[in-house]
């Protein structure tokens, strides 16, 4: 369809978000990253039947981790869509991308410059 | 199995803060199977310190290793020149584990990741419930195959109790009542005429009662 | 009937066939005697002998040896209670001699509430032995003469041995098997847990005599006296191996609030009453908590008053 949607967010494809384990969550932040969002097929109509599901529990996992890291829980979330509604993941990439901008960069970033200086 | 759980992030935090190096120590056994201490759950804990410990602008370098088992002293061999690395070993095997790490390199501190709660089974996946308490003289062939020991909370061997309400324990009601279950399976076996033996008093002195425990095999000692 | 086989006065009073009235006191949670001495003054005449909880729902108080050994100072009859919870085998025997020494008679086996209801959930618990294997114990000393170790007592106690037998627990199909396993284990009385649902309690009774139990043990059926319908209702819901049937309920409901403690009362005699008829029941056990003062008129209104006099 072509629609524009914000450059800070980076996609990765995968067949099924119930690939996607704690720990590439995780990883993620440790690398850098100022949000990970999921976006997965609607709950009940996963192609792999509970791959969404289980996702959806791995990032509840996250968030509680990266809460009491001090990283902060709401960096990390799930959202389920068909795949068919482009213009819904046009919305979800404007919200994550609004809600990472007013959460601020990843404090990990911020220390680690200030370490350096 | 051993069944242990993930000590909380706030505890393992305030025991690691003084360790610049680190190694973190899975074991492929039973902490695997309960999802408390294998390879996944390293590679989480790994990473979530080093997120934390970079976050507070402190240097830390934590490794990632997954013995096979922490019980067994040619297991432990596999760290043994790379131990001096580190200035700690955070081991999520279980208590003995742990232990058996502390007693093989001495020099290095070894700290626990997991609390080792019982020898259960697993009911299903992320339940995990007790069945044996090790204590030494088995009468499971007198309770048709439950144990009062670890399943009644009074450890009663005549009971039950006058606590026990609609097969549930008086201490929690969703704790199945221990004497409940073994006069089910007693009726079940068409033997519920040996409720009425009387159970003798325990020798609990192969318990933990008796310290310490050893068991010795002559005929198979090198 | 038969020769008693202690000084127990209860044992006596039993053995010459009369119906025994025996009441029960909780001491308190600190060191002054007088507050447990008052209780056994106010009930002494009515009643055969007086049981003192130990430690009862695992809340701390003065203990039942030194409160029971009070009793014998002042002259009544006590029964000590004793839970295998908090005690391990040495110091069950050793209390058991304690008992002795001050010559106190009576002895009531039980296991004992979990400590989880009590002022010291995180603490550990014994059960080195449960309630049947006291019971082995108590009748081992007494009858042998020995420690469970093997080896011989200086003057033996002489206990008459009792236990707790509730009708009304869960499951009702081992109930009686689990009486005959008392009785095989030693106990010579038992106190049965309050009866509200007296036709389940003759039920369960007429069982336990179909097997010639009632002529191998003293059943004392226990009853305690509502003092109003709220208590009614929590007993009924909140308290396990508790039967109370609707229609007390409806009965203390049906009357303004403050008559409710009369009524109880009256539910209280009549169950007494009608027990007294039935065979099997050897006395009578009247748990009045907190409410003692009741106990003499309960055991004139049901016709068990003067107290028989036995040497």
């Amino acid at each position: 369809m072509r629609l524009q949607y914000p450059s800070a967010v980076r996609i990765i494809l995968l067949p099924c978000t119930g690939k996607v384990d704690l720990i590439h969550l995780l990883r993620a932040f440790e690398k850098g990253a100022d949000g990970v969002c999921v976006v997965g097929c609607m709950e009940g109509a996963c192609q792999f039947n509970s791959g969404n599901l289980r996702a959806r529990k791995r990032v509840m996992q996250a968030q509680e981790i990266l809460e009491k890291i001090g990283i902060g829980g709401e960096r990390v979330q799930m959202y389920n869509l068909s795949s068919s509604e482009a213009p819904r993941f046009v919305q979800i990439a404007e919200e994550m991308t609004g809600k990472i901008l007013s959460l601020g960069p990843n404090p990990i970033k911020r220390a680690a410059k200030k370490k350096a200086a | 199995m051993i069944v242990a759980k993930k000590k909380p992030i706030e505890e393992i935090i305030d025991m690691v803060k003084d360790y610049p190096k680190l190694l973190i120590l899975g074991c492929n056994e039973c902490v695997t199977v309960c999802e408390a201490g294998g390879k996944k759950e390293v590679a989480v804990l790994a990473s979530a310190l080093r997120m934390y410990f970079m976050n507070q602008g402190k240097d830390v370098k934590i490794d990632e290793v997954t013995l096979e088992r922490q019980c067994d002293r040619e297991y432990l061999e596999e760290v043994r020149k790379t131990i001096d690395r580190y200035d700690a070993v955070l081991s999520l095997a279980c208590g003995v584990g742990v232990q058996f790490m502390a007693e093989t390199y001495m020099r290095t501190p070894v700290l626990p990741g997991v609390d080792t709660c019982f020898m259960g089974v697993t009911e299903e996946r992320g339940v995990w419930t007790e069945r044996c308490q090790g204590c030494g003289q088995c009468v499971l062939a007198w309770t048709a195959g439950i144990c009062p020991v670890s399943r009644c909370a009074k450890r009663l061997f005549n009971g039950p109790c006058g606590g026990s309400t609609k097969g549930k324990c008086e201490i929690h009601k969703e704790l199945d009542c221990g004497w409940q279950l073994i006069i089910n399976r007693l009726t079940e076996l068409g033997r519920l005429d040996d409720y009425e033996k009387l159970m003798p008093i325990k020798d609990w002195s192969t318990e933990r009662a008796g310290g310490p425990r050893k068991v010795v095999r002559e005929d198979v000692r090198s | 009937m038969s020769e008693p086989k202690t000084p127990s006065k209860l044992e006596k009073i039993l053995r010459a066939g009369h119906p025994a009235v025996t009441s029960e006191c909780g001491p308190p949670r600190g060191s002054d005697a007088r507050h447990i001495i008052k209780k056994a003054e106010m009930i002494r005449n009515h009643v055969d002998a007086i049981n003192i909880t130990d430690n009862q729902t695992s809340v701390t108080r003065l203990c039942s040896l030194a409160s029971c050994i009070h009793l014998k100072l002042i002259g009544v009859e006590p029964i000590l209670q004793m839970v295998t919870r908090d005690r391990n085998r040495t110091a069950l025997q050793s209390d058991i001699l304690g008992a002795a020494s001050f010559d106190i008679f009576n002895i009531l086996c039980l296991s004992g509430d979990h400590q989880v209801f009590g002022d010291n959930p995180k603490g550990q618990n014994v059960f080195d032995l449960d309630s049947m294997q006291l019971i082995q114990t108590v009748r081992h000393m007494r009858d042998e003469g020995k420690f469970l170790g093997g080896d011989p007592i200086e003057r033996p106690p002489r206990m008459f041995v009792g236990a707790a037998a509730n009708p009304f627990a869960d499951p009702f199909e081992i109930r009686v098997p689990r009486l005959a396993k008392k009785i095989a284990a030693g106990v010579e009385f038992i106190q049965s847990q309050c009866i509200y649902n007296v036709d389940k309690f003759e039920r369960w009774l007429k069982l336990a005599g179909d097997r010639g139990l009632t002529e191998k043990a003293f059943i004392l059926a226990g009853v305690t006296p509502f003092k109003s319908v709220g208590m009614a209702k929590y007993m009924k819901n909140r308290v396990p191996g508790m039967d109370v049937p609707d229609e007390v309920i409806k009965r203390l409901s049906g009357v303004p609030k403050d008559k409710q403690a009369e009524e109880g009362l009256t539910i209280c005699v009549e169950t007494i009453q009608r027990l007294k008829e039935v065979k099997g029941v050897r006395g009578f056990h009247i748990m009045a908590i907190e409410w003692e003062e009741k106990v003499p008129e309960i055991v004139e209104r049901s016709g068990l008053y003067p107290r028989p006099q036995v040497d």
